[in-house]
């Protein structure tokens, strides 16, 4: 549906605004739609076209139940695409039309500069209208249990991708060798030529037995599959499981949009931020009327609102642009400011760099939110706004306030946001006890993985692979692998290696700040 | 036209109820949003199928930001580092809800699917209503009708030619203006009376209780949505019974002896004074841990056969399983008895108040 004249005219002005401040976003379309049709695109995760999954209808039941019964609404939605689409719900007032409308600019923004989404596909909108074709078709023919539990068994490894992948091109694909080397290799020491009474240090006896080790070494792995432990497991079974061709496909569908999503789920706190940072200041310095100040104040604020003990993405990414712009204005970077001790110094400090714009314009250019908060959270900040660090009390069954100490809140800050909170699991041997058995690791840092859940897993990715599966992972302290050969599971100890060892022993002790 | 959303939408219910995809029941967990009655907290019933992925347990830790010592208890659930996952960007504004009892019961028999409950006999009283439903040309200024006025107003204007979108002023006059105005309705009214009866022997603890207390919660919001008025009344037995208030009924803690039989002839003694049959839908839910004296099982079952049973619309037992009582109670009147309109059932856990509530008022009665 058209923009109504007199929002498109705001629309137009906004544009305008935002192109002063620097801001460079896709050209952006809003549709307005009502609140029903808001839910059903928002249970698509934004794109109406998406194939047929009762995840979907979950999540519209979920949304809808919200809205009728007043828990919440969804205030905007935008697509990363080329053009990018945005949703304006038709019941809100134009003030808030047009606080949306300055939020997606950010969005649009952000998407279209952040280094992280530069490999994402623009024209997403179409190929998910493809996705859906393909898979609708898939359930003409092969029936729809059929389809749909085949989703189901991806689904349940989406998280399994290399977080990664897009940036490090490892191994080119094309380029690799297809043919076996005609013979096995042998892990021979070459020896530089010498005369024999220099051999001894032109040759040193403990320098061949080190390269004599580390041939060996190359050569196991050489002959293992993967060669190197792989974390992309979607790609791996896509190219190594014995599926049909309409299942290898899903797999791949399922694997690209789970792409697609991950460098929004990697920059969710600097994404919002940056979108609220510019809302703010189109709002209050250009686009709001007089006579809607005190509203926007107020539904600004409600966006910003704190829950008691979580964090809220909008808030916290505002915030540490706001500190950032502040810190960059004033000179508070550097070694000197660093090595300043003095309280009152420091509170007076301005140097009057005044590169603030600059560098919040680098920021949103090349971090994502684990080297966003890495890099500019600050003790002084943690301080300001009440941060703290939670845990786990096993014996009091809950979760306690641990600490208000800088270093540990930016742990635990930093470890929720590694890996986008999952767990790293990758492939070591597709060829296990020489089997043809699967082998995962679970890379433990501290934090178990659920076993009942990892048990159910296990039988999803048995159904892809059709060979019996095995994944190793820490539980209390101790090594253990957890096996599916498709009738029942099975429970193995191992002897930790000495960097898990190491690990688990350190989340014991309570170290000092 | 079926949209795609309710061809989704129609399958996930469907798995739901179990009737297609078996394999996925496993799966289902029972989510919970919360509204806000009064003081407490309500909650929202939310099927949820969770597919199965490797994921961090409870043991991971987190950030935050609020007040607070090191130390304190964050309360609820915080999901930490919850994984932002298909992230699609949407602002949610998370309130409570202020619910009122009429949405509550709604939710509730929707989420039951509980049939709504046919008032006995002739009990049916009319009353005489007033509502607000009509509209008419005349009346007071302050019952116009804003809606109606604005649209007669901008319709005549229009048609008029009056109307300049660059200048949206709309006049109302006298002939667009519309007033809200009163219907005459009869009301059918049938009154209720709940009497809650409890085993507060030794053997029933504070999680006993609990449940007990939202069991009834729940049953008195469903019927407090069928009639129009409704009595609470609340007894309270071990070796004897006694008549309290709704507060003693759920903190009171006794020990001793439990005979159910004492109860029986308390509520009996209580219908006979104040709540005859014919003018009363009469509604008896007996909670115990099911230990009775052996030897009072019998004059039990007599006042229920010959008193309470046929006095009520429903008489409903339900076993709240506890550390100690032996829970045969349920057994022998499922043995003994066989009424419609006498159901036991077992609530095992807290998880299981909502099957009972459903087999309780699942009959329509």
């Amino acid at each position: 549906m058209n923009l109504p004249s007199q929002l498109d005219l705001e629309k137009e002005r906004i544009k305008g605004f935002a192109a002063d401040y620097g801001l460079e976003p896709f050209d952006t379309v809003f549709e307005i739609v009502d609140c029903d049709q808001l839910n059903m695109i928002a249970a698509y995760g934004g794109f109406p076209t998406r194939y047929p999954h009762w995840r979907f209808g979950m999540e519209y039941e979920h949304l809808r139940k919200t809205y009728t019964y007043g828990l919440g609404k969804i205030y905007e939605l935008v697509i990363n695409n080329d053009p990018c689409y945005a949703y304006l719900l038709k019941s809100n007032s134009l003030l808030d039309q047009k606080l949306v409308i300055c939020h997606v600019y950010g969005h649009s923004d952000f998407f279209r500069n952040n280094l992280w989404f530069a490999d994402t596909n623009r024209k997403m909108i179409d190929e998910m209208a493809n996705h859906g074709a393909r898979v609708r078709s898939y359930v003409k023919r092969h029936g729809r249990d059929a389809v749909e539990d085949f989703v189901d068994r991806c689904l349940s490894l989406d998280n399994l991708i290399d977080r990664h992948a897009p940036f490090i091109k490892r191994c080119d694909r094309a380029e690799a060798p297809l043919a076996e080397p005609e013979e096995p290799r042998r892990a021979e020491v070459r020896r530089i030529k010498s005369k024999d009474y220099m051999d001894a240090y032109i040759n040193p006896p403990e320098f061949l037995a080190r390269q004599k080790k580390r041939g060996e070494e190359g050569l196991k792995r050489a002959r293992n599959f993967p060669s190197e432990p792989q974390a992309d497991v979607l790609l791996f079974l896509m190219e190594h499981a014995p599926l049909e061709r309409w299942q290898r496909d899903i797999l791949s569908i399922i694997r690209e949009e789970a792409y697609y999503f991950l460098p929004q789920g990697m920059t969710k706190i600097m994404n919002e931020g940056w979108a609220s940072y510019w809302h703010s200041r189109l709002m209050t310095e250009r686009a709001a009327g007089a006579d809607e100040i005190v509203d926007y104040a107020d539904h600004h604020s409600g966006t910003m609102a704190v829950q008691p003990g979580r964090i809220n993405p909008y808030k916290l990414g505002l915030e540490l642009f706001r500190d950032i712009e502040e810190r960059w204005d004033k000179g508070r970077f550097g070694p000197e400011w660093e090595d300043c001790q003095s309280d009152a110094e420091r509170r007076s400090w301005d140097k009057g760099t005044g590169q603030g714009r600059e560098k919040v314009f680098q920021v949103r250019k090349i971090y994502n939110d684990l080297t966003f908060i890495d890099e500019f959270l600050t003790p002084d900040f943690c301080r300001r706004h009440r941060l703290f660090s939670f845990h786990y009390d096993k014996r009091a069954e809950e979760y306690k306030i641990e600490s208000r100490a800088f270093r540990k809140i930016k742990r635990r800050l930093l470890a929720s946001l590694t890996n986008c909170s999952q767990p790293i699991i990758r492939i070591v041997d597709g060829n296990f006890s020489n089997r043809g058995e699967l082998y995962l690791a679970h890379q433990y840092e501290g934090t178990e993985i659920e076993i009942a859940k990892a048990r159910e897993t296990l039988a999803s990715l048995h159904a892809v692979w059709g060979r019996p599966v095995h994944i190793e992972t820490v539980v209390e302290g101790k090594g253990r692998v957890y096996s599916f050969d498709g009738q029942e599971h099975k429970e193995t100890e191992r002897k930790l290696e000495s960097a898990e060892a190491a690990v688990s022993d350190a989340d014991g002790e309570d170290d000092e700040d | 036209m079926i949209t795609r959303i309710q061809r989704d939408h129609g399958r996930f219910q469907q798995i739901v109820r179990g009737m297609i995809r078996k394999d996925l029941r496993k799966y289902i967990t029972r989510g919970e949003m919360f509204g806000k009655k009064g003081k407490d907290l309500v909650s929202i019933p939310l099927p949820q199928i969770d597919i199965p992925r490797f994921r961090f347990g409870k043991n991971q830790g987190g950030a935050g930001q609020g007040e607070g010592e090191p130390g304190d208890s964050l309360g609820g659930q915080p999901q930490p580092g919850q994984g932002p996952g298909a992230g699609e960007d949407e602002g949610q504004h998370v309130l409570e809800a202020e619910l009122t009892l009429e949405e509550l019961a709604q939710i509730l028999g929707e989420e039951l699917e509980l049939p709504n409950i046919q008032p006995r006999g002739k009990k049916v009283v009319a009353s005489l209503k007033d509502r607000y439903t009509n509209v008419r040309h005349v009346g007071p200024e302050s019952l116009r009708h804003f809606k109606r006025t604005y649209i007669k107003a901008l319709r005549r204007q229009l048609a008029a030619g009056e109307y300049a979108p660059g200048d949206p002023l709309v006049l109302p006059i006298r002939e667009d203006k519309m007033y809200r105005s009163w219907q005459t309705m009869e009301v059918p009214e049938s009154n209720a009376v709940i009497i809650y009866m409890m085993d507060v022997s030794g053997s029933m603890g504070d999680e006993q209780k609990e449940i007990v207390r939202t069991e009834a919660f729940w049953i008195d919001t469903w019927l407090q949505h069928q009639y129009k008025k409704l009595v609470t009344r609340y007894i309270i037995h071990d070796a004897a019974a006694r008549l309290v208030d709704a507060e003693t009924f759920f903190k009171t803690r006794e020990s001793g002896g439990t005979a159910i039989s004492s109860a029986y002839r308390l509520a009996r003694e209580l219908i006979g004074r104040e709540y005859s049959p014919s003018d009363w839908n009469i509604y008896l839910f007996h909670f115990s841990d099911g230990d009775n004296l052996s030897s009072d099982n019998e004059v039990s079952l007599s006042l229920l056969k010959d008193d309470l049973v046929p006095a009520a619309n429903l008489f409903a037992y339900g076993q709240v399983k506890s550390l100690y009582g032996s829970g045969e109670f349920k057994n022998y009147l499922d043995e003994k008895l066989h009424c419609e309109n006498l159901i036991t059932a077992e609530i095992n856990s807290r998880e299981e108040i909502l099957d009972c509530i459903k087999a309780f008022l699942g009959k329509g009665k």
